[in-house]
């Protein structure tokens, strides 16, 4: 029993990393009705920022001498530079690449988000060499407690919360605040918000950068977790996120983070009980079946179009 | 108007470009070439720069002394960044562009299997250093190998854990994604099992996969004695560490794949007891080996790993057989290189059998204090 709960523990740890990359393919799906294929991508893209933070801030010496509140410190400080990075990696993709193609066929704009892709994954090979990378301990993936067999690491409570911490800053941003407002007006029809005195650019930008810095968040805490840098990292979590954002129903923000974790979940007892060998053809196995019974997702609503 | 048909025109140019590069230089056998094909770049690197390394050495020691039979070698080194899609277009280029007489190449059994149909379909002999998947020798006459085979490997591992650790109990750990993981895996398991031994659980991974706590926590349940991991260093140091946090404290042990200096940095201090069959022991105190050392420390600054000494008796097995070979044609060649008997390498003794394997003996290697140290060596 307690190491089905210990799967259960590291399941929701496993899918909290891929909520927050999922939030940031809902987030652009909602807005611009495109799937970003570059997002995994931009999570390799803040890694590589991430380990520049930790150089610029001497931390990649230091590694865990630091201890207790200085090590969290470090870490924040290094999110907070690598999520500021990505924002802007995020705003400039945006800007020259997605842009000048939203007037056009959304099968031009899909295109040209898989060239972007393809881009920045041999960009990196290029500019930083295919052999990886190890990112510096900041914070030691001690034991946080300890329940009849059942270990929660100090880093795995720290993936879940802030998961769901962001979850929670991202409804009341767009529910709650002005430009929140302007974003679903904009996800609702780009010209009708821009006839309402909407600047559709900025809201969009501002889409994209916030989409970013999320996915930043999950690199570091996925550096946290699995210290490896290398070009192609984004590839297999970001379409792992991208199949939890579909599951959920992509363009929902809380179904975002539910597919998340039930990836996670299914992903880890697949792992455990069944043929390991079958982990990640289950990603895409369910991906298939969600599209063909509930493709709006589990917690997403068919919108039918009125003629 | 101008700039719009230019920028229409620009990306046609563009895409030219790449064709210019088909140009190449004319065949010519005044100089012996050598296509070196490996991993320099990616997760496997170290395996393909330690090689690199005993090749280079070896080209060198015999341009230096004149050549074979007055002619230099000419090494051309390409990197396949340890993927076998990428194995297939180096070769191709090393043999059609580059016209090499002969090629030398590679650790990883995958990449070998994906190269190999191409130097027999070209008729170009292939040497791998240290490839042991059975397979590769068996796609052609013109693929040879300098090392020991797997089945061999298995069987020595084997062995070591039910006679000498006394392990009665065992997981297995794979790697899906290799050729040499699976063939591994599949003779440890028949070869333990034969010995009165119980393969309690096998579990599979991917090559990059990071986490490894599910199957790990499935292990942990099985109560095992030994756990065996036949994969690439990479992906073994990151399960020793999660196998030791989630409580394994049981021995862990795997084969040449784990050789590399990188697996001791990822791997750190949850790699101590651990196993592994190896082709050599650097610190041996055989003379080929003392002198070989010397030489490389002086030539490259560190200390050589088993990679790089098989590396080195490749290139000096192959210089031998085009010493011996009438002329440079790949069938010559291949003839020559099936004919290598009593070769002394710095590996060991090297004769090349029917299936043009080389029969060799295996170590086992102890993981203490951060570095491999010699414990036992087996016979064929």
């Amino acid at each position: 029993m307690s190491t089905f709960l210990q799967h259960l523990v590291d399941g929701v740890s496993l899918g909290s990393i891929y909520a927050l990359i999922a939030l940031g393919y809902t987030l652009v799906y909602g807005i611009l009705k495109l799937i970003n294929f570059a997002h995994g991508d931009l999570f390799m893209l803040s890694a590589y920022a991430g380990l520049g933070a930790c150089a610029a801030f001497g931390f990649a010496d230091a590694g865990l001498a630091l201890g207790g509140f200085a090590s969290w410190a470090a870490f924040s400080a290094v999110l907070a530079a690598s999520m500021v990075a990505a924002a802007g990696a995020g705003w400039l993709v945006e800007r020259l690449a997605y842009r000048p193609l939203r007037r056009q066929p959304r099968l031009n704009l899909l295109i040209t988000a898989v060239g972007v892709s393809l881009l920045l994954e041999n960009g990196a090979q290029a500019v930083f060499g295919a052999n990886p990378r190890r990112f510096p301990d900041l914070v030691a993936d001690t034991a946080a407690f300890s329940v009849g067999g059942v270990t929660v690491g100090t880093l795995d409570l720290a993936v879940f919360g802030t998961a769901i911490v962001l979850l929670g800053v991202l409804e009341f941003w767009v529910h709650h605040t002005r430009m929140g407002r302007s974003m679903r007006a904009v996800s609702h029809s780009h010209e009708t918000a821009a006839l309402l005195g909407i600047n559709v650019d900025s809201v969009v930008s501002w889409t994209f950068a916030v989409g970013s810095a999320l996915a930043a968040a999950a690199a570091v805490l996925y550096e946290a977790k699995y210290p490896k840098v290398e070009p192609l990292m984004g590839v297999l979590p970001g379409i792992k996120a991208f199949v939890a954002a579909v599951l959920g129903g992509i363009g929902n923000l809380r179904g975002a983070v539910v597919g998340a974790l039930l990836l996670g979940l299914a992903e880890t007892f697949v792992a455990a009980y069944g043929a390991s060998s079958w982990r990640d053809a289950l990603a895409f196995g369910l991906l298939i079946l969600i599209l063909l019974f509930k493709p709006s997702g589990l917690l997403g609503r068919n919108v039918r179009e009125k003629v | 108007m101008a700039s719009r048909s230019f920028l229409r025109l620009a990306p046609l140019v563009c895409a030219a470009v790449p064709f210019l590069y088909g140009c190449g230089p004319k065949a010519d056998d005044s100089v012996i070439r050598i296509g070196e094909f490996g991993a320099l770049s990616g997760d496997t690197a170290t395996f393909g720069e330690t090689t690199h390394e005993g090749v280079q050495m070896a080209v060198e020691e015999i341009n230096a002394a004149g050549g074979i039979h007055g002619r230099k070698i000419q090494l051309i080194t390409e990197d396949d960044q340890g993927r076998p899609d990428q194995a297939t277009l180096v070769v191709e280029k090393l043999i059609t562009h580059d016209r090499v007489h002969a090629l030398v190449g590679e650790v990883a059994s995958s990449n070998s299997l994906a190269a190999a149909p191409i130097a027999q379909r070209y008729s170009v002999p292939m040497i791998s250093p240290s490839s042991t998947n059975p397979k590769v020798t068996q796609q052609g006459d013109y693929i040879f190998r300098v090392c020991f085979i797997d089945p061999f490997q298995g069987k020595v591992a084997a062995k070591f854990a039910y006679g000498s650790l006394k392990a009665r109990t065992a997981a297995v750990l794979r790697d899906q994604k290799s050729d040499y993981s699976l063939g591994l895996a599949d003779v440890f398991k028949k070869e333990f099992q034969d010995q009165g031994g119980k393969v309690v659980l096998d579990k599979a991974y991917s090559s990059g996969d990071v986490d490894f706590k599910a199957q790990l926590t499935a292990i942990r349940e099985a109560e095992v004695d030994l756990i065996y991991v036949p994969g690439y260093y990479g992906e073994v140091g990151l399960i020793a560490k999660q196998a030791r946090s989630i409580g394994l404290k049981q021995p862990l042990m795997g084969g040449d794949g784990w050789e590399s200096e990188e697996l001791y940095k990822i791997g750190g201090a949850a790699l101590e007891g651990c196993y592994f069959s190896n082709h050599c022991a650097p610190d041996s105190t055989e003379p080929q080996v003392r002198g070989f050392v010397a030489r490389y420390q002086v030539r490259w600054n560190h200390e050589p790993g088993a990679l790089a000494m098989l590396g080195y008796d490749a290139i000096k097995t192959l210089a031998d057989a085009l010493g011996r070979s009438k002329d440079l044609k790949g069938a010559s060649i291949r003839d020559a290189l099936a004919q290598t008997k009593d070769f002394a390498g710095v590996t060991g003794n090297i004769s090349i059998d029917a299936d043009r394997n080389a029969v060799k003996s295996a170590v086992i290697l102890r993981i203490q204090g951060g570095r491999a140290v010699y414990q036992e060596t087996v016979r064929p």
